[in-house]
């Protein structure tokens, strides 16, 4: 394969496209939501109407706007429609013989997609993303040619740094950085890991990128390994998403046959091979160092850092290990420069952010937004508010490590440092929206309890505390509880927060400390008084003199 | 020097079959090769183990354990870290209620209390007559279509807690 290969296949795809087109989800959402039966349904009314030659029927990620599903556009005047049955799927078809459509319309024009930024989801809804061609036709694996031929492997590491591009898994470390950190080590074996285990209750952002776009993940681990000397990479991927893994293992295997991975890629020495590793439904392999212990077949606990994984990793080799979200960010930066993707967002977070818009809000799904949106404009201008007459009373970010900020603070704009200001945390991007019937203290509860669940047991202060912690809550929650308990409650938070080893025991505590940040009548209304001590209690006893 | 290469155990020899004759071990062994029976593959296995018995029991463990080498108390200690492996035998059906966020704000917790009780099981068991397996998982991803249930490996849109309840009778009535 090379540079002429390359653009002869965008060619061929591009020339074999039909007149107009027929864009179906078939991400995971809608899938569930019998897309299938739609695509198949359209497919043969195409046939019926002898359109055959004119109209191409594509299956296509996620389009965005999940509560409407399944989603059909047409192309190429842009028009979308949603809740699409296979029974008025034909009559789609129809209108381009000038017929009427049965199925609803929906507005691409509304603010949710206008106001949308799209880098890492530029392909979503739009590419095939079980056909490799379909992504090369995008401009895809350009990127690679470009930082194998043109760029040497510190070239690559300095554009990402120029770009100012930060992990995307939450915690924000500049991935330029971290680059630069593993491609010093002087180790013949380095790893590259993608961290697709999304673990966040609420988030689906890496999942859609999967689903929709696979190749871009590839293409950016396979630069990012050029960059840092890595010849074996591993994607560790969450079981629940069968769908993901399943198209992650077409795409390894397109483009293993295509010579753009395994040995030699586009005709180099270089050579980079990429193994899938599923998990097994533990939420705090999402943790670097645990995620490592379970790629190495053991369980997923965290161990303390240093060494940090740039150094010892993987099987004690340099690793570097980076979310979906911010491999996909990779191909963009190369293909576009530096300096484009510095130009985005805000003075320290670049780039856009993907948020995967949930809860008692209208218009759920996923959306990207340049850093710096305010969280106004993404839960009433593009989420379109609470439903049926209700108030936003509060947007919870970052899952069980970040917190909830009330509808008071909605002018915040989104990027890393003023959500953690606000003690809750940008994350992954989950985005859970909350009206007035949700009471806060219950959503502390939930995430106390999932956090006790989830903890690996390793360490005491995670362990037993988020257990406590957890008792405290369902005491005040059942109205058992006084200020005694709070209190008590407050010092958990603050003890488990400073001395536990890994990131879930020391974000563990943010959903109860933001709630009563913001939310501390609700606490203080379950609280009951405190009990009268009898009289002549606290006081030593007088010794008698005998 | 020549003494320790005499005492190294030969590297692994192919496995008798297993006395049960069960060609599902076979399988399972073919897989082991497959990853050149590596100790890092353990998870790998355990997956396909639980996809072709079901559940892990612990003879099943056991011979894992052989295949990779390990002992059989660090096969045990990762099949009992991981939510996804089980160690008791499932129900003919399986119903999966998310309680991710977005689904618990929208009411996962209400179809999952009802299924409690209608069904007289807690989440995680399965029924006497060994029909239904009731499930709460952390979150599938589907918050777009909150709350989501998982019928059988069928995601769907949407749930209340009647349509659960309507399902999983139909499941209760025949037999699988």
């Amino acid at each position: 394969m090379l540079l002429e290969d390359l653009i002869k296949i965008q060619e061929t795809e591009l020339a074999a496209r039909k007149k107009c087109t027929l864009r179906v989800c078939l991400a995971a959402g809608c899938m569930s939501l019998n897309a299938e039966a739609v695509k198949e349904a359209l497919e043969k009314a195409v046939q019926e109407a002898g359109l055959a030659n004119d109209v191409e029927v594509r299956g296509v990620g996620c389009m965005k706007l999940c509560c409407e599903g399944p989603l059909v556009g047409v192309d190429p005047e842009a028009s979308l429609y949603r809740q699409v049955t296979p029974e008025n799927a034909a009559s789609i078809v129809s209108t381009f013989k000038g017929g009427q459509a049965e199925a609803e319309k929906g507005d691409p024009h509304s603010p949710f997609f206008e106001k949308q930024f799209c880098i890492v989801l530029e392909n979503s809804g739009l590419v095939d993303p079980d056909r490799i061609e379909s992504y090369i036709a995008a401009d895809g694996y350009f990127a690679l040619r470009d930082a194998l031929r043109e760029m040497t492997p510190p070239d690559v590491v300095a554009a990402i740094t120029k770009s100012g591009l930060r992990g995307r898994g939450g915690a924000g470390y500049p991935t330029g950085l971290k680059w630069a950190t593993v491609a010093k080590t002087r180790s013949t074996r380095k790893f590259v890991i993608c961290n697709a285990d999304e673990g966040d209750p609420g988030a689906f952002m890496d999942r859609s990128v999967l689903e929709s776009d696979p190749h871009r993940v590839i293409e950016g681990m396979i630069i990012a390994a050029l960059a840092v000397g890595a010849e074996q990479g591993y994607i560790y991927v969450r079981a629940e998403y069968p769908l993901a893994i399943k198209r992650l293992q077409t795409a390894i295997r397109q483009a293993k046959q295509m010579g753009l991975l395994g040995s030699g890629i586009l005709e180099s020495p270089f050579t980079f091979n990429i193994d899938i590793r599923i998990g097994a439904g533990a939420f705090v392999c999402g943790e670097e160092t645990a995620l490592m212990a379970s790629v190495e077949g053991r369980r997923g606990q965290p161990r303390p850092r240093p060494p940090f994984p740039a150094e010892a990793g993987l099987f004690s080799q340099p690793t570097l290990i980076n979310n979906v979200e911010t491999f996909a960010n990779v191909p963009p930066i190369i293909r576009k420069g530096a300096d484009w993707f510095a130009g985005i967002g805000t003075e320290k977070s670049k780039g856009t952010k993907v948020f995967a818009l949930a809860g008692k809000i209208k218009n759920t799904g996923l959306i990207e937004v340049p850093m710096g949106a305010s969280l106004r404009t993404i839960v009433e201008e593009m989420g379109g508010g609470a439903p049926d007459g209700n108030t936003v009373k509060a947007v919870q970010t970052g899952g069980p490590s970040g917190g909830c900020i009330p509808a008071s603070e909605l002018d915040t704009p989104v990027d890393y440092e003023s959500l953690t200001k606000l003690g809750s945390i940008m994350g992954s991007g989950g985005m859970i929206v909350m009206d007035q019937t949700t009471k806060m203290v219950d959503v502390a509860r939930f995430f106390m309890e999932f956090c006790m669940d989830e903890s690996c047991g390793k360490c005491v202060p995670c362990r037993v505390g988020t257990v406590e912690m957890h008792g405290l809550l369902a005491k005040i929650m059942a109205k058992k509880a006084t200020a005694a308990d709070l209190r008590t409650l407050e010092e958990l938070c603050d003890l488990v927060k400073n001395t536990s080893l890994c990131g879930l025991g020391q974000t563990a505590p943010n959903p109860v400390l933001s709630t009563l940040r913001f939310f501390r009548n609700e606490y203080a209304e379950l609280l009951q008084p405190e009990p009268k001590l009898p009289a002549g209690a606290g006081k030593l006893p007088v010794p008698s003199s005998a | 020097m020549i003494a320790t290469l005499a005492k190294r155990r030969k590297p692994a020899a192919p496995e008798a079959p297993h006395p049960s004759g069960d060609k599902r071990f076979k399988i399972l062994e073919t897989q082991m090769k497959r990853y050149q029976f590596k100790q890092d593959a353990l998870i790998e296995v355990l997956h396909k183990a639980q996809e072709l018995f079901g559940f892990l029991d612990e003879g099943l463990l056991i011979f894992i354990a052989h295949g990779l080498k390990l002992p059989p108390s660090r096969v045990y200690g990762v099949a009992t870290f991981y939510h996804f492996f089980k160690l008791k035998p499932q129900g003919a059906h399986t119903c999966v209620i998310c309680m991710g966020t977005a689904c618990y704000v929208k009411g996962a917790d209400k179809i999952l209390a009802s299924l409690e009780e209608d069904l007289k099981i807690k989440s995680g068991e399965t029924t006497p007559d060994g029909k239904v397996s009731l499930v709460s998982a952390r979150c599938i991803g589907a918050c777009g279509i909150a709350p989501a249930v998982v019928y059988d490996g069928v995601v769907t849109a949407r749930q209340s807690a009647d349509d659960a309840f309507a399902k999983v009778k139909g499941w209760m009535g025949h037999v699988a």
